[in-house]
């Protein structure tokens, strides 16, 4: 009895590191950075992929709001030499929480969990910002002082 | 994109109709009246269109795969991109395939494209356990690999053996087209294409080709060109007799 109580103490919480969630290419929206407050899209953005999935394959409404492929293009980002992380890694920036937290999805054994397009650029904000320009991901490869730019830049 | 004028002996009065009806579209001569009836991206696909490919075999030309490539290299399946490393060669998707067929008494060979029919009652949908195979309202018979749990029971039910099982993990697919182990696939008559007023590869590539042995449209619309070819020259289904109306119709056979 007296180690089944003990076992709380031997690991505490807060003892796992809390994972570095990787930051997002460019805005989405003005507001709030991503397609919805980030408090929203941590409570509910399984149930927004899920309402989407059905209505997209069954009904061909393909909105991008809660598009999983709009998800991948902003969220899953290159490091220095260009490569992108596979989900399942911790730099992959649906898997740095999920491995976290333990909960497994199937989204990846089906979809594709990277960019296909390099250079995307969200429809919103495609001004003259040379940071979200084609010139940013020339030959797949980005700078340090680009890449610093990207990730830590105005994103909430 | 198909360069081709669908509508071009539609009725001056029709156009004007069709015209006032697109409010404010810069209607000018050359417009296609296709671009004018696409669905705004929030909206469901009804049953007002359906969809179909029309293939003249007598032009489809012997030898050519071009549909097949153009439909790898769209959906991401087959050489493409060197998935299905440890299948072998029949358990390997294959969502189209040239087939040859010959006439023994006459020794007439013909060459066809053969994939998903897309049958207006499709036994796939009628046999499968989960609600997986499933046809959209504008005619697509689709497979929903969300609830698909792998049954293979639709790929016996198909006539035309339209249908394949993945039986490795996959990475590195295309976005429009997601596809992975233990799901049953097949034509999707490029959806994503289709649903942003397109053509599907196939048809596109064959056009490319100089062939033009396939006509896409809607078959509900009296004068789409694959309705007027069907009405000048008609056009068979495979295996009438299991009275499934399919979706894709052959000439010359």
């Amino acid at each position: 009895m007296a180690g089944l109580l003990a076992l709380p103490f031997t690991v505490q919480a807060g003892d796992a590191p809390v994972p570095e969630v990787p930051k997002a290419k460019e805005k989405a929206t003005q507001e709030y950075g991503c397609v919805a407050p980030t408090d929203y899209m941590r409570k509910n953005h399984m149930s927004d992929l899920m309402h989407q999935r059905d209505d997209t394959l069954r009904e061909g409404i393909r909105t991008s709001r809660f598009s999983l492929a709009e998800c991948i293009n902003c969220h899953v980002t290159p490091d220095e030499d260009g490569k992108f992380a596979r989900f399942g890694e911790d730099e992959h920036f649906c898997s740095s929480c999920h491995n976290y937290a333990a909960v497994s999805v199937d989204c990846f054994s089906c979809h594709r969990d990277t960019p296909e397009q390099t250079d995307y650029q969200h429809t919103f904000n495609t001004g003259n910002n040379p940071h979200h320009g084609k010139i940013a991901l020339k030959g797949n490869k980005l700078s340090v002082e680009t890449l610093q730019v990207l990730t830590e830049g105005e994103q909430q | 994109m198909a360069n081709k004028t669908y509508n071009a002996d539609l009725s001056r009065r029709h156009f004007f109709s069709k015209a006032v009806a697109a409010a404010g579209l810069a209607v000018a001569p050359g417009v296609f009246l296709r671009q004018v009836h696409a669905r705004p991206s929030d909206q469901a696909a009804t049953s007002e269109q359906r969809w179909g490919i029309l293939i003249d075999t007598n032009k489809c030309a012997k030898g050519c795969d071009s549909c097949v490539t153009a439909c790898m290299s769209e959906n991401g399946w087959g050489d493409i991109n060197n998935s299905e490393e440890k299948s072998n060669a029949h358990q390997k998707a294959q969502w189209i395939r040239k087939v040859t067929v010959k006439d023994k008494q006459t020794g007439h060979v013909q060459s066809l494209p053969l994939m998903c029919q897309h049958c207006e009652n499709p036994p796939c949908v009628d046999v499968c356990p989960t609600g997986a195979s499933m046809k959209r309202a504008d005619g697509i018979v689709l497979v929903d690999k969300h609830i698909c749990i792998g049954c293979r029971y639709c790929m016996m039910a198909c006539p035309y053996k339209a249908r394949s099982f993945v039986h490795e993990d996959l990475e590195n697919q295309k976005v429009v087209a997601p596809r992975g182990k233990g799901t049953v696939e097949s034509c999707t008559m490029c959806v994503h294409r289709v649903d942003k007023d397109g053509t599907p590869a196939c048809v596109e590539a064959c056009n490319a080709d100089n062939h033009n042995a396939m006509y896409f449209g809607d078959l509900k619309d009296p004068n789409s060109e694959i309705s007027r070819q069907l009405k000048e020259h008609g056009g068979e289904q495979l295996r009438a007799d299991l009275g499934l109306n399919t979706g894709v119709r052959y000439q010359g056979l």
